[in-house]
This record gives structure tokens, sequence and C-alpha cells, in this order.
């Protein structure tokens, strides 16, 4: 691979001189390319300067970073307490059952991945879902294949 | 030859501010969209461009003006729209969409700018009265200029008086006389500990800055069910820069830190846009206002840690390690952010600071109680009406903000009781709905004001499993550092799970309390020390739900 296209020695050349950056050098990363793989945390180790195992001792500590690749539409179902009073355990349970996978896992057409995510900060329009940055408010378990067929027909048309 | 008065005059914040007031003032109406998280997943972003198109095809665009604001508060009838015209009331419209704002534009805003007209019947179901007690209970400080002033334009931050603070501090008042103040007016930590603000930065100041000395603002707001820091920042960003450089000024500080979480995109692109727009009016840099006062800030970024919350976990992180917390001492103020000396305050305490210094300690300690000052932003949500963010003077009791702000629990359900602190705090039944809304007060109930996270319960509600919900939380997001916090959770949550699924005995209820006492009393920071709260907290007022659910329960 050129030099040009190497994503983790862009992004760790721009970062490298400035302090408290490893977080942040693995959020442009991983808003680039949706995940952090073994090879982009290998070319920041490189460019960096920071041992691989710092870098995955980051990586595996907060919840924030994914090591895979995730699905197109990413399902975010909000588990804060507002969301959990108002009854989202009954929208995950759908989604769950919808597309036949647990949290934290993918369609095996890479097509959705699943998530549960502490509070959005909606809390006025609980229970709240997001899918890929938009926000389903006051959500009911019946909607869940109407928003799954929506973000079906996006990746159809792309 | 550059004019140097010439260039003085175009970054003095009074003539920005002028000219900014004489642009507002030649608009005959005003139309105010939320454009905050809330409202913008309910459409208001189509509902602005809807509206300025309106305004373009009429040729409007010199009489009425679209602002995009910050959160108004009553996130659960959103999108939210407020409309001001010249010699009328003004008009809250609620949970509109697109033919609503069509109708409103056509049938209320461009006819009343020539004639008197009125908001007409059909329009009526969308008219939210602002005579209600939600609004008029309010009292707003932090607030003030969220939902009023576009956050993105500096001039209008100005034109409602801002940096008139910082010139004040830096110009006319020593660093000392800065914490004086502060520490007169009563102000303490909104994050949730309740420290106060003027004895921190007092303790931060009394430490000599060899080359560098930090102020960080702590914007990692973890409780879920919590979206005050959120909001402040998305509605009026520059009020929390201002209170941090007016606290870099005090304390000496040569730089500034915003660690914000990740799941908060909004809030950190509106805190990108405004720390550019000072460094643009030379408001950050050096010599900032020609005074020899010189700062700069810059933004890190959370990646979904809770634990982050607790000052020395939020140090690792803005480092770049693992958010894991350390034993104090040495308190961050004596050594902190790459072993230099560090102040950490939360947002909403940065955003009061300039109102302290414009209106005087005076004023701000006349609102609150004798030791909790000033007002306090809630996200009041759960099963009540009017779910949304207010803001009201502490010692506001539970009672008027539930059943008079919050219009009560819906569906003619009772009240059960409230939850503050969110994961780190506890119940408060309702019985207990006269008592003020105050640090002190709340601690004697076995709750913490937090950082403002307020959950209406009602009675349909089972508190074995809130209790379950919350150890839940805070098991999954303990950093696993210490033993007493990374086994004792896990333990309580064995025992809970077995209790709420009718498996339990009376010897693994008082098995509970023991290992929640030894967590409290041995865990290295807030997170494991406060986890079992939420289970003592209902145990203490709903002990006969645990007892109802043991094999061997009720006698």
């Amino acid at each position: 691979m050129s030099e040009d296209t190497c994503l983790g020695c862009q992004v760790g050349d721009k970062w490298r001189k400035k302090r408290g950056s490893l977080i942040m050098a693995l959020h442009e990363i991983q808003g680039v390319k949706g995940y952090v793989d073994w090879k982009d945390a290998m070319d920041l180790a490189t460019t960096m300067g920071i041992p691989l195992a710092r870098i995955y001792e980051v990586l595996t500590f907060y919840n924030f970073f994914k090591l895979v690749a995730p699905g197109k539409a990413v399902i975010s179902v909000c588990t804060g307490t507002a969301c959990y009073l108002k009854g989202n355990d009954k929208v995950l349970e759908k989604f769950k059952s919808e597309l036949k996978i647990k949290e934290g896992e993918s369609t095996p057409d890479h097509m959705f991945h699943l998530q549960c995510v502490r509070c959005v900060g909606c809390c006025g329009l609980a229970p709240v879902c997001v899918v890929n940055g938009k926000t389903y408010g006051r959500m009911t378990p019946e909607q869940v294949p109407e928003i799954l067929n929506e973000w079906r027909e996006v990746f159809k048309e792309a | 030859m550059v004019d140097m008065a010439e260039i003085a005059k175009r970054f003095d914040i009074h003539e920005i501010a002028k000219d900014k007031l004489a642009e507002i003032e030649k608009y005959e109406a005003h139309i105010y969209c939320c454009h905050s998280t809330g409202c913008k997943s309910s459409g208001s972003d189509d509902l602005i461009a809807l509206i300025e198109q309106i305004l373009e095809e009429k040729g409007l665009k010199e009489r009425v003006r679209i602002v995009a604001t910050g959160c108004m508060g009553l996130c659960a009838q959103g999108p939210l729209i407020r409309v001001e015209i010249k010699g009328k009331k003004d008009v809250l419209f609620k949970r509109i969409d697109l033919d609503a704002t069509r109708a409103i534009m056509e049938e209320y805003v461009i006819p009343a700018l020539d004639n008197d007209v009125e908001v007409c019947e059909n329009l009526q179901k969308y008219v939210l009265s602002l005579d209600l007690p939600f609004f008029k209970k309010q009292e707003k400080v932090v607030l003030k200029n969220a939902g009023h002033i576009d956050p993105e334009d500096i001039r209008e931050y100005m034109a409602r008086g801002g940096y008139l603070a910082l010139e004040k501090a830096l110009k006319t008042m020593t660093p000392q006389e800065v914490v004086e103040e502060i520490k007169k007016s009563g102000l303490r930590g909104r994050g949730g500990g309740g420290f106060s603000t003027g004895m921190k930065w007092e303790l931060a100041a009394k430490v000599p800055t060899v080359d560098e000395k930090f102020i960080i603002c702590n914007g990692d707001e973890g409780d879920p069910g919590a979206y005050m820091d959120r909001s402040i920042l998305e509605g009026d960003p520059h009020a929390v820069i201002e209170g941090m450089m007016i606290a870099a000024y005090a304390i000496g500080a040569t730089a500034g830190w915003f660690y914000v979480r990740a799941e908060y995109p909004l809030a950190v692109e509106r805190l990108q846009k405004a720390i550019q727009a000072c460094k643009k009016n030379r408001l950050l840099g050096n010599n900032i206002m020609g005074t020899d006062f010189s700062f700069n800030v810059d933004i890190r970024l959370g990646a979904g840690a809770f634990v982050c919350g607790e000052e020395t976990a939020l140090i690792h992180s803005i480092e770049g390690a693992r958010g894991t917390p350390r034993p104090r001492p040495p308190y961050p103020t004596n050594k902190g952010l790459w072993g230099k000396p560090s102040c950490v305050n939360n947002v909403e305490t940065l955003a009061n600071v300039s109102k302290i210094l414009l209106k005087g300690a005076d004023w701000f300690a006349s609102f609150g109680t004798e030791t909790s000052k000033g007002t306090k932003v809630f996200a009041l949500t759960g099963q009540v009406e009017h779910s949304g963010l207010i803001e009201v003077p502490m010692g506001t009791t539970i009672n008027e903000i539930v059943n008079e702000i919050g219009g009560g629990v819906p569906q003619g359900k009772k009240l059960k009781a409230v939850q503050t602190g969110g994961p780190s705090g506890g119940v408060i039944p309702a019985k207990y709905m006269d008592m003020p809304v105050c640090y002190e007060e709340l601690k004697k109930l076995g709750s913490i004001m937090g950082s403002g996270g307020m959950i209406v319960i009602d009675d349909s509600s089972d508190m074995v499993s809130l209790a379950k919900f919350y150890l839940d939380f805070t098991v999954d997001e303990s950093c696993g550092k210490c033993a007493p916090c990374r086994i004792g959770g896990k333990q309580m949550l064995v025992l809970l799970d077995k209790i709420n699924r009718g498996r339990g005995k009376k010897k693994d209820l008082e098995q509970l309390k023991q290992i929640a006492f030894a967590m409290q009393k041995a865990s290295l920071c807030g997170l494991g020390q406060t986890a079992p709260n939420p289970v003592l907290s209902t145990l203490r007022f709903y002990e006969e739900e645990y007892q109802n659910k043991l094999l061997d329960g009720k006698e």
C-alpha cells in the first residue's frame, strides 16, 4: 500500500506532535472507516511512537471503539434510564427478533449492526433509537420493521 | 497603513454587540426554532429550511429573521418554534410538522406583519401557552441564552452581554478578587460533588505556576437520563468558554481543556465553532483584550466510559490512556494533567461564572437556601407530563418541580418516587415531596444532587428492577482497577438478580447489604463508593418489595 492511502500514518502524523492525542487519533480513524483494525493500530504505533499494547489497552477499554467492521447501518438502542422506564427493552427485543442477532452483533449480510448505547441525551423523546446518526423518538416495537425497511432501501439505492 | 484604532474597534466587544443589536432591531418579526439534539431529531432542520424558503419566495428576508437556537426546554413537545412579532405577544408552537409550519407562516406570521392578526382557530392546537407553570416557575440563569440566541454566532452572545464579565475580570479585578467573589457567591460544583467552586479555585490559585497550569471543563455527562451539559454546550457554548477563561485568569492557568462525550457530536461541533469564533475575535490567544492575559483551549473527546466523569480518570483519559482513577491525594489541583496543577470544573458550574461576576455575588446568593445557592438545571424525565430541561432556584420542592412544572404523572397514574443522581443516587419516595431540593436535604435521604438527572417514577414501576437496572450499569462501567468495585458490584448484581427472579432468601438480602457497605467504604473512586446507593436507597424505603420477592420472605 502506498504512503498516501495509509490512514493510520496520515492520522498519526497529524496528531503526533499534539499532547493527549491517542484517543482523538482513534476517533478520527473510526470516523473515516467505522472501526479500527490491527493495521491501523500498527501504523499509529509506528507514526506516533506509542507501543501497540498501549493502543490496544485504550481501544478495548472504551465502549466507543470497534475492532471489526460493523454493518452498514448501525442501530443504537438507547438504554438510558428514561428510555428504560418507557420500555425500550421491548424495542430492543423486537430488533433482535427481526434481525435474528444479539446486541453487539452484525447481520451476516453486513447490512445492520445492533448495539446498546448509554443515554444519547434525548430523554424527552424516550424511548429513542439512533440509526447512522438519525434519531427516532417515541419508539414503539411496531415501528421496528418500518425503520429496517427504510434503511434497506437506502442501501439498495447506493 | 494599518489603522490601529480601526482594528481595535473591529475587535471591541461593545462595538460588535452594538452593531448586532442594531441589526436585530431592524427586523419586525423573529422566528426562533429549537435546533438542539432533541428537536433536531424531531425534524427541526427541515422546518428551518422550509421557513427560509418561504421567506425567500415572499421577499420577506429583510423583515423576518429565523434563528436556529439551543434548547427551549420542553423537549417532549418538539419541534418547538417561538414567534416574536413587534407589538404582539410571543407565541410558542409545539409538535409542528412541515404542513403546520407552512400554515403558521401563511396564516399568522406573514399577515401579522402588516395587519392586526391573531393566531387563528385551526392553529390553536399547536399553540403552547407561555403562561404554563412549566415556563413561569422557572428561573433561568444558566439557560438565559439557550433558546434565545443562535449558538453559532458569537455576535448574538455579545449582544446579550457576552464577554462583558471577562472584560470586567481582566480589566478591573485582580485574580484574588475574582476568587473572593465566587467564594462569596456560594457557588458549588454542579457535577454532583457539590464542593465549593471558590475554595477549589483558591486551592488551585495557591499552587505556583511553574511552567503550566490547566483548567479542565468536565463535559463527560455519563448519567443515563441527564442531558444538562449537552444542552448548555449546544445552546450557549460561549457562556462555558467565558466561564473557563475567567477561571483561568483567577487561578493563573495557562491552557484549558474541554473533555466532552463523543456521544454528543452536536455539542462538540458547536463548541468547536465557538472556539474558532473566539480565536477570530481575539478572545483566545495572546494578550486577550489588550491585557497581558494569554490563554488557549482545546477539545478532547471521551469514548464512552462512565468512570471518566471522575476527575482523575478524566485526566488519564485526556492523557490518552485508559480512564482509570487513582487514589487522591495528591489532588489534581496539586498534581493533575501531565503532573501539572489542574482544576476540574463541570460545564454548568463554569456557565454560572460570568453571571456571578456581572451581577454580583449577592445577587447570585439571593437564590437558593442557606447552604445551596443559585439555581440548578435538571433534566426532568421519566413518567412525567412535561419532560424536558428545567432550571429552578435551589430549594424548590420536589412537588413544585414534578407536579407544577412537570405537570404531574400522566395517564392517571400516581407518583411513586423521584430518582436523582443517576446510578450514584437514590430514590425519594412520594411522601417527601415537600422536601426542598438542595445538596444537604438530598443527602439526608440517602440520595445525591448528582449532575441533575431527575427521573419521575410512577406506581407501575418495580423498585427492585430499577435498582438492578442501575447496578447493571455501574457493574458494566466499573473500570476494574480496585477489587471492592470490580468484585463487589458483580456479586451484588448476582444476588439482586436472584432476588428479582424470585429465587432469593433472607440471607441473600443480608449479604447484599454487607457487600454494599464494604463497597461504599473500600472502593477507590466515586463510582464504586456510590454504586450501591440505588440498592440501599430502594431497600431503605421499599424493603417490602424486596421481601415480597423472597422465597422465605413474608412472615
